[in-house]
């Protein structure tokens, strides 16, 4: 659905967006995660067909970004939520989506039908006539998610859809976005709530100019390290470590009398950790699971990037 | 039937600004006021018999309204420009199928459309009360409309609008703030100002060669204009390089 390669844009010397090479599916919630100036926005704004790139290529469906005649044919597809909602104060709920349903071309019929059902399902139908103006960020955040697909798109860009909400708010727009996605609508998400993007993201990319890496959430936890298996002991003794390292665990690090192992798979190898403590000797208190986060992945990736 | 864009965007924008009063009471107040102001200044003139300069003042008055059509507009622009990029509306608008050309055509026919016709009304009402006050007066004849109002109402003023607008477009890349690009709009009603004093000093005749001479010169940076605000109108530009 969205396809890129080498994507670039350069701001003079400034570049913001570095060979970015990435694809995302038909109704995948594909996540971009990263700091402010990562180029988030950018590359948004150059999807949506609102900036140039500077060199690359970049396909949205049968439509090829920087080809002044597939402009038009990509926004009449695309909606687009931006970082700021950019609603007509002084119009009403109601005017804001009846002006932008004409500017998508869609006939009264479609408009009416399109405005009531998404009036009524973000749970702000009874405030259709009063003006943007007088919402709560998060009735002008829902009002600015249901500009955006007023006309059906097949794809949603959303640029920090939470950002300055309260919990509540939050909680209801990434409810939407999940829903949004049972619609087989394919949505691109930026954000740098890293609670978010792991609550709805399908994929992930960590972007910071470049593209860091891309995966699955849980991939990109893995990607840091695996899991580890803290085991906490009554003593730690040479017995107890050599028959550990008989076992060909990949790291062992003792801090005190507790172990901390390196664990590729904690079900199939964590019995047999626990015998061979046993067997020298160990009398083991407690066994516990930790595995790396994606907060874990993001900072080290971003990190990496910035040294 | 589908209605056109530029149209429908008009309209939008037409809304936007029928709900603020400032622009209402500055748009649609100011020609009125000139107009009783003007027509209380006739009366005045005319108490002691018609005097010998009466066309040079009729006229001047006709030609204030021509000023008019060049601030008026500009207020509308900047703030249906400026406004919209204040209010950080522009993105999600500029994502929409729509082109630059129909965004930027609506936005200048709801700014040309209002202080036009506004001044039009305001010249009208300055021209039915000339002549009743003069016909009444002694002159015997009608002295509304004649040519030379018809040129500086119908093809300058409409002219001067389109001008007005065009600088607006042009001074909303360079500021952040309605007010400033409107300042920076408003100094173009300076050579029209000038053109006033020339006029009622005698240095200037607002005869109609002269008047077609003048619409001419600014029917040429109409034209200039027109592709200066078209170049400074679009999306990568606004988005990238505008304050």
């Amino acid at each position: 659905m969205i396809e890129t390669e080498n994507l670039t844009r350069k701001f003079g010397e400034l570049t913001a967006v570095d060979n970015l090479t990435f694809k995302v599916n038909q109704g995948e919630i594909f996540g971009f995660l990263g700091p402010n100036g990562a180029g988030k926005t950018t590359t948004v704004r150059m999807l949506c067909c609102l900036i140039s790139k500077t060199s690359g290529t970049a396909r949205i469906g049968d439509y090829e970004i920087g080809q002044p005649e597939d402009a038009l044919k990509i926004r009449k597809i695309i909606g687009l939520v931006p970082d700021n909602v950019g609603l007509y104060e002084s119009l009403t709920a109601y005017e804001n989506l009846d002006y932008y349903g004409t500017l998508y071309r869609l006939t009264d019929s479609q408009k009416k039908e399109g405005i009531e059902y998404f009036l009524k399902l973000l749970g702000l139908w009874a405030k259709r006539n009063v003006l943007a103006g007088a919402f709560s960020k998060g009735m002008k955040q829902k009002l600015a998610i249901a500009r955006a697909l007023i006309h059906d798109p097949e794809i949603i860009f959303m640029d920090e859809p939470t950002a300055n909400l309260d919990p509540e708010s939050a909680k209801t727009v990434r409810e939407f976005i999940l829903e949004l996605k049972k619609e087989k609508k394919t949505i691109f998400l930026n954000t740098h709530n890293l609670y978010e993007a792991q609550r709805v993201c399908d994929r992930i990319g960590i972007l910071n100019t470049k593209l860091m890496a891309v995966g699955t959430p849980q991939e990109l936890e893995r990607s840091v390290h695996g899991r580890k298996t803290v085991i906490q002991l009554r003593r730690v003794n040479e017995a107890i470590l050599d028959s550990l390292k008989k076992l060909q665990v990949k790291n062992i690090v003792q801090e005190g009398n507790q172990l901390i192992v390196d664990i590729e798979n904690p079900q199939e190898e964590n019995p047999d950790l626990i015998n061979a403590i046993v067997a020298a000797g160990g009398r083991i208190e407690t066994v516990t699971v930790t595995s790396s986060s994606l907060e874990d992945a993001y900072l080290k990736l971003v990190k990496e990037n910035t040294l | 039937m589908t209605t056109w864009m530029p149209w429908k965007i008009a309209r939008k924008e037409l809304r936007v600004i029928s709900r603020k009063r400032s622009i209402i009471f500055y748009t649609v107040g100011l020609p009125l006021l000139i107009a009783i102001a003007f027509s209380i200044v006739i009366k005045n003139q005319i108490a002691n018999g018609i005097p010998t300069t009466l066309s040079i003042g009729a006229e001047s008055i006709i030609y204030i309204f021509v000023i008019l059509a060049t601030v008026l507009p500009s207020t509308i622009a900047a703030y249906s420009i400026v406004g919209e990029k204040v209010e950080k509306t522009l993105e999600p608008l500029l994502a929409t199928p729509t082109t630059d050309g129909e965004i930027l055509l609506g936005k200048s026919i709801a700014s040309f459309i209002p202080p036009i016709l506004s001044t039009w009304i305001g010249a009208s009402i300055f021209m039915v009360a000339t002549d009743y006050m003069l016909y009444n007066g002694g002159l015997g004849y009608y002295y509304f409309p004649n040519w030379n109002a018809g040129v500086m109402l119908l093809l300058l003023a409409p002219l001067a609008a389109i001008l007005s607008i065009e600088i607006a477009v042009i001074a909303s890349s360079r500021v952040n703030d309605v007010r400033g690009a409107n300042q920076i709009a408003g100094l173009m009603f300076i050579p029209f100002v000038v053109v006033f004093f020339a006029g009622a000093e005698e240095i200037f005749a607002f005869s109609i060669g002269n008047l077609l001479i003048f619409s001419g010169i600014v029917l040429i940076a109409d034209v200039v204009l027109f592709f200066l605000s078209k170049s400074t109108f679009k999306r990568e530009e606004i988005l990238t390089k505008w304050k």
